[in-house]
């Protein structure tokens, strides 16, 4: 019982790093830049919803969803005044770029939101549900639920929609895409605007269980490990990795002495970087000599 | 303008150009010597802090800017310095000992990095050593029979020659002294062969391997090196600070250095020392400006923080070549006074260059 119990919170945790991944993985596949402040862009979402429902008193979904579009609009903006100058520089320009714009992003949400954690009434807020013997946090459920039904979104609006599909084309192929008359600039905005909207959603659902403050973008470290376990490719194995990456941090927590639960997810990805360096799920090929 | 004739080859890879560079560095090293009879002993102080970053950026310097590795973890080598140094000090082992001890264990970290590291590119890379520098941080916090933990340990001022160096101006020539012997093999060693090997690898690994270039003993070697001189680099901040613990080697740190390499310019030793200077002044300006800068902005935790992402972002997005990139183009606009074009350095138009092969 207690080790399902366990896992049951691992695997909500899990579902955070797997939602802040993905917003990595949207990124890298259409532009080949690692942003480095997606666990910042979460934080900003967080606090952005915090304003909107614990400060302004909207309703839970009402704010969340003004929160995911203000994201979205942050989102294009900074792609589009910020990281489009920088396309065709080194890949290290890129990592430079994006770690300060995380700490920039940080040192601006200290200025306005405070360095206290706060938190806001969610209607899954200390609530349980107690299935057969496990007890389950309602917060985790949604989380998982949640989770869930953006990857099933996800994968219906790339396939089935126009612009998902631009965005497919955009990614697998550049220049093609430019050539099929796909406005590949534009596509690239929308694609980091997705991902801010994805961050804010892993940023809203993470609020529960963890108390908002400028520092809870260092989350997004650990949800590298599980992009890299992942692969850095494919949607459904970066949600995976995420899951491996937070089923072993909580039982790491439990069982290994202490110590082991922070570092447990870093482990875990220097061993697939040396053992399987493109990842555990991965389709995509790297180039070689 | 001057121009130089050359005639041999060997002409190419001379230290010394011409007589004005060795009256200028000439200079500069007579005037550090003589600064601390001239300054106060807060300045004093706050230049061997600046030296001391300086040696961590060479360190960094010849990973990212010669050999095209991205670190982001070097805070942790710088870490592993200090630890080393200050343990074995406190067993009554002398410091000069301790503190090579603290570079060479630093190396060995360094080399335990690169050979998993050399599988990896880029972004991997950079993760991966992010990965690293968190692991070093929990094994300091979490062996504490060592390393004392979360409480810190106190660091014995460095005693060379039986003479404990209490006073400030004592540990500057210290600090002056790495520096200039750390800048000195830096500087040999990117005109040796190895040197251009990483530099080879840095600009295209596929024509370095083509033209016969060990890649992988290369970038060993690179990173050993590199983390080594930041773990003497880390050994000196260690007795500067006079205590240490995990706070001090955080992720931050790790930052900073990127951030010395990337402002005082890619590529180049002059760049790690500009670099220095920025970072190491900065926080005084920034406290010189407090006073004039409205008092809620002035009292925020994060404004250091934020202010070095801040210059960061512009300095990529406007100067890649960073502070000495800018000294090259103020030096060829007098150079070459009425007939400077800007076109010089104008950059190379450049598309996306993929590392995926669909």
């Amino acid at each position: 019982m207690e080790l399902l119990q366990l896992i049951v919170g691992g695997v909500a945790q899990g579902c955070v790093y797997g939602l802040v991944a993905l917003g990595f993985v949207l990124i890298y596949k259409a532009t080949e830049m690692v942003n480095f402040a997606q666990g910042d862009l979460m934080m900003l979402g967080a606090c952005v919803a915090l304003t909107f429902i614990g400060t302004m008193g909207l309703n839970y979904w009402l704010g969340f969803l003004v929160a995911a579009l203000c994201m979205a609009v942050f989102g294009y903006l900074l792609d589009a005044v910020v990281l489009r100058r920088i396309i065709g520089q080194p890949q290290f320009a890129v990592v430079i770029l994006t770690i300060s714009l995380g700490f920039l992003f940080r040192a601006a949400a200290g200025f306005i939101w405070g360095h206290e954690p706060q938190s806001f009434e969610t209607p899954f807020t200390n609530r349980i549900i107690n299935a057969g013997g496990v007890i389950l946090p309602l917060e985790s459920i949604s989380m998982i639920v949640g989770t869930v039904l953006l990857a099933v979104l996800l994968y219906f609006f790339f396939n089935y929609t126009r612009i998902g599909n631009a965005m497919q084309a955009a990614s697998q192929n550049q220049l093609a895409a430019y050539y099929m008359g796909i406005p590949v600039k534009r596509i690239n905005s929308l694609i980091w605007a997705l991902s801010a909207i994805v961050a804010t959603i892993a940023g809203v659902l993470l609020s529960p269980v963890s108390l908002i403050d400028p520092s809870i973008g260092f989350l997004g470290i650990k949800a590298f490990a599980a992009a890299v376990v992942g692969g850095f490719g494919s949607l459904i194995g970066t949600v995976l990795g995420g899951l491996i990456v937070g089923i072993s941090e909580t039982l790491a927590g439990r069982y290994l002495p202490p110590g082991f639960k922070e570092i447990v997810a870093y482990l875990i990805m220097l061993i697939v970087l040396m053992v399987r360096p493109q990842g555990l799920f991965t389709t995509m090929q790297r180039k070689k000599v | 303008m001057r121009i130089l004739f050359k005639t041999s080859y060997l002409d190419d890879i001379r230290l010394i150009k011409h007589s004005g560079t060795s009256f200028w560095y000439g200079l500069l090293v007579v005037s550090l010597i003589l600064a601390p009879l001239l300054l106060a002993e807060f300045y004093v102080g706050e230049l061997s802090q600046i030296f001391i970053l300086a040696i961590a950026g060479v360190g960094l310097m010849l990973l990212i800017g010669y050999t095209g590795l991205a670190s982001l973890g070097h805070g942790a080598f710088m870490a592993i310095g200090a630890y080393t140094d200050t343990y074995l000090i406190s067993k009554g082992v002398p410091f000069p000992i301790a503190f090579a001890a603290g570079g060479i264990l630093a190396m060995v970290a360094g080399v335990a990095v690169a050979l998993p590291a050399n599988r990896m590119t880029g972004i991997y890379l950079a993760i991966a050593t992010l990965a690293f520098s968190q692991i070093v941080e929990q094994v300091i916090i979490r062996w504490e029979s060592v390393t004392r933990g979360f409480q810190g340990m106190p660091v014995p001022a460095p005693v060379l020659l039986g003479h404990p160096l209490t006073k400030a101006w004592e540990f500057y020539y210290l600090c002056l002294a790495v520096l200039i012997l750390t800048v000195l093999a830096a500087v040999n060693l990117t005109r040796s062969p190895t040197g251009r090997a990483m530099v080879a690898i840095r600009d295209s690994e596929i024509s370095a391997q083509s033209l016969g270039v060990n890649v992988v003993r290369t970038k060993t070697i690179a990173f050993a090196l590199s983390a080594g001189i930041s773990g003497l680099a880390g050994a000196l901040l260690g007795h500067k600070l006079k205590f240490i613990s995990p706070d001090a080697f955080n992720i931050l740190l790790s930052i900073q250095l990127l951030l010395m390499v990337v402002v005082g310019g890619l590529g180049s030793i002059h760049g790690a020392i500009y670099g220095a200077i920025f970072v190491g002044g900065l926080p005084q300006a920034i406290a010189l400006m407090r006073d004039y800068l409205p008092v809620a902005i002035a009292r925020t935790p994060g404004l250091e923080p934020g202010l070095f992402g801040l210059v960061m972002i512009l300095s990529v997005l406007f100067e890649p070549l960073g502070i000495y990139g800018r000294w090259l183009k103020v030096k060829a606009f007098f150079d070459t006074f009425p007939l400077y074009r800007r076109s010089t350095f104008k950059r190379q138009r450049s598309y996306l260059k993929t590392e995926r092969v669909r």
